[in-house]
């Protein structure tokens, strides 16, 4: 595709260049809203810089339970994504690799759990977690997000490890490798990038869920960030300077995950997403 | 005997396929399918918060616990909840239903629409690609609520960055959420800001699967760049396509955070979907766990009657899915 004429290079780079602003630009301005003072952040004037100051983050991570509930959102993001990866590259090779009986209606089921509102689960969800004594507990919300995650992941990675040519899986079960280790010592490896973007994804669905969370935990010790933060928007009078300031600490760690994952983000998903 | 064997030969041969899936099926089984079991069970009752005990228990000054029989227990009533919602006499299930389609055809268009333009665009060789791909799938890395959060900050009818351009530019500041239609518009350009990175990169990959040949001897015969866009290209992602429209559609249907937040209904409930206006209808308040569970069914029906739907066009266009 060499050989473009400068005009149509300016188009493409400016198209580009408006699409990437276009994509950046909020959260930009959100950014730069948390370093100003309070009454900047309320007044109509446009500032992109007006009298830095670090005091709503202070307030936020002083004033505030914040580090605890990052805390949380971090022990509950990272679990979810750990046992998230585990579960869905085991199911998502046997799905690839062997065909047994009930593995077409696995795969529907997976397919189904995706259109379930949570409101017809958390009720019920909620009991079973009650039964278990489960409810107030960090465990009832990484059980609730794997079920979220772990059919989405699990039909990713079926999807690219049939791009894996079983050529490779024979030639290990030759050299006296079971099942398992072939698994685990040849396919996993070969993965990586579709391993990303499903840690990527479980990671990401349990640090930004509201729902489950404000149904299980009760008492402020066990709120995730995503919960805790409703405690800064009241139905009059929202505290912006506060919220913008905590969102920006908010994203941040899941900015790190999207960093580590983004190089693999379009290998890992192509033949995740092509072969349903 | 014959099945014995055939049970022990099945088992020998399928053992390890079983042992890996066995813990997600069970996961599965205990939260997602007896859960909705559950549920199903529900919407023919009229269980809520205030009368879901059977029995009512007292401690009593012996130290003992008296039970009596919950004089208002909840108790079976067939259809009447999906009577009572179909007829719109609980909740606006007709004008909720209406809105979530605008709201999930505008969401599915304009992802795939977006996602696809600029996969287009970013996929050929030039300067900064990879600087402009990390930028353009930067708001996938933001949580929805964050996200939610900062479009409502944007268009904050007082102190929102939109009105103040506005201003700036002599226009008159416009109530966003004043207005069923404007706020609805403001919902849905955040759903697709934040809907098509996942678009995008998911369409790179497709393009990045269709061999290079194909469009080196396409345009040695001489086929212009939008028929080898029209004739290579789609068809080329189509795999891809079927498989993310499909998924983008059952994810915007049910997609929560963005209407809760952002809208929350402004104006008078007038932009609330589906889900939303089931959550208010059913869980503010008492808590009505059977209204609950008879929109969720509602939901899932329609969701399955649409991909059923869906793959039968597909299939009827030759698509082996």
């Amino acid at each position: 595709m060499a050989g473009r004429t400068k005009g149509k290079s300016i188009a493409l780079h400016t198209t580009l260049i408006l699409a990437s602003l276009i994509a950046v630009g909020p959260i930009l301005w959100v950014v730069l809203s948390s370093f100003k003072p309070g009454y900047a952040v309320q007044s109509t004037e446009i500032t992109l810089i007006k009298d830095p100051t670090l005091a709503n983050y202070r307030y936020v991570l002083f004033e505030t339970r914040f580090p605890e509930w990052f805390l949380n959102s971090v022990i509950v993001a990272s679990l979810t994504m750990l046992i998230g990866i585990f579960f869905s590259a085991t199911t998502g090779y046997a799905l690839s690799r062997f065909n047994f009986p009930g593995r077409r209606s696995l795969m529907m089921v997976f397919l189904v759990t995706q259109m379930f509102p949570v409101s017809i689960l958390i009720v019920p969800i909620y009991s079973i977690m009650s039964t278990l004594g489960l409810i107030n507990t960090l465990p009832s919300l990484v059980i609730a997000y794997l079920t979220i995650a772990v059919p989405f992941c699990a039909w990713m990675l079926k999807g690219y490890f049939d791009s894996i040519p079983t050529s490779l899986d024979e030639a290990a079960s030759l050299d006296g490798c079971g099942p398992f280790r072939t698994f685990w010592r040849v396919i996993l490896p070969l993965a990586r990038p579709a391993i990303a973007v499903t840690g990527f994804y479980s990671f990401l669905t349990a640090w930004g869920e509201v729902a489950y969370a404000s149904a299980f935990t009760q008492t402020d010790d066990k709120f995730t960030l995503a919960y805790g933060l409703q405690q800064f928007v009241p139905q009059f009078n929202a505290q912006w300077e506060y919220l913008t300031a905590a969102a920006v600490l908010v994203t941040i760690p899941a900015g790190i995950v999207f960093l580590f994952a983004q190089k693999h983000l379009v290998s890992g998903l192509t033949a995740g997403g092509t072969k349903g | 005997m014959t099945t014995v064997i055939a049970l022990r030969r099945s088992w020998d041969k399928h053992w390890t396929a079983w042992a890996m899936v066995v813990p997600v099926v069970l996961i599965l089984a205990v939260l997602i399918l007896y859960p909705l079991a559950n549920g199903i069970w529900l919407t023919f009752t009229n269980q809520t918060e205030a009368n879901q005990l059977a029995e009512i228990c007292t401690k009593s000054i012996t130290g003992g616990e008296v039970c009596r029989e919950n004089p208002n227990a909840w108790s079976y009533v067939g259809f009447d909840n999906y009577v009572n919602i179909l007829t719109g006499r609980i909740g606006e299930f007709w004008q909720w239903t209406g809105t979530t389609v605008i709201w999930t055809a505008a969401g599915v268009a304009f992802h795939y629409g977006l996602g696809l333009g600029l996969a287009v665009l970013i996929h050929r060789e030039m300067r900064f690609r990879g600087l402009y791909r990390v930028l353009l799938v930067l708001p996938w890395a933001v949580p929805a609520f964050i996200s939610a959060f900062a479009w409502k900050f944007l268009f904050n009818e007082r102190l929102g960055l939109v009105n103040s351009v506005l201003d700036a530019f002599g226009f008159d500041s416009v109530a966003w959420f004043a207005d069923r239609w404007s706020s609805l518009f403001v919902a849905v350009l955040t759903n697709i800001w934040l809907g098509v990175p996942f678009m995008m990169v998911a369409l790179l990959g497709g393009l990045q699967s269709i061999p290079s040949d194909l469009y080196e001897s396409a345009e040695i015969d001489g086929a212009s760049p939008w028929q080898r866009f029209r004739h290579i290209t789609l068809p080329g992602l189509r795999p891809v396509s079927s498989t993310v429209i499909l998924l983008g559609t059952i994810w915007t249907f049910n997609m929560f955070p963005i209407i809760f937040l952002v809208t929350e209904g402004q104006p008078a409930g007038q932009t609330e979907i589906l889900v939303t206006g089931a959550f208010r209808a059913a869980f503010e308040g008492i808590r009505n766990y059977s209204l609950a569970s008879t929109y969720g069914v509602l939901i899932l029906s329609i969701l399955l009657v649409f991909s059923v739907f869906y793959r039968r066009v597909l299939r009827r266009q030759g698509e082996v899915w």
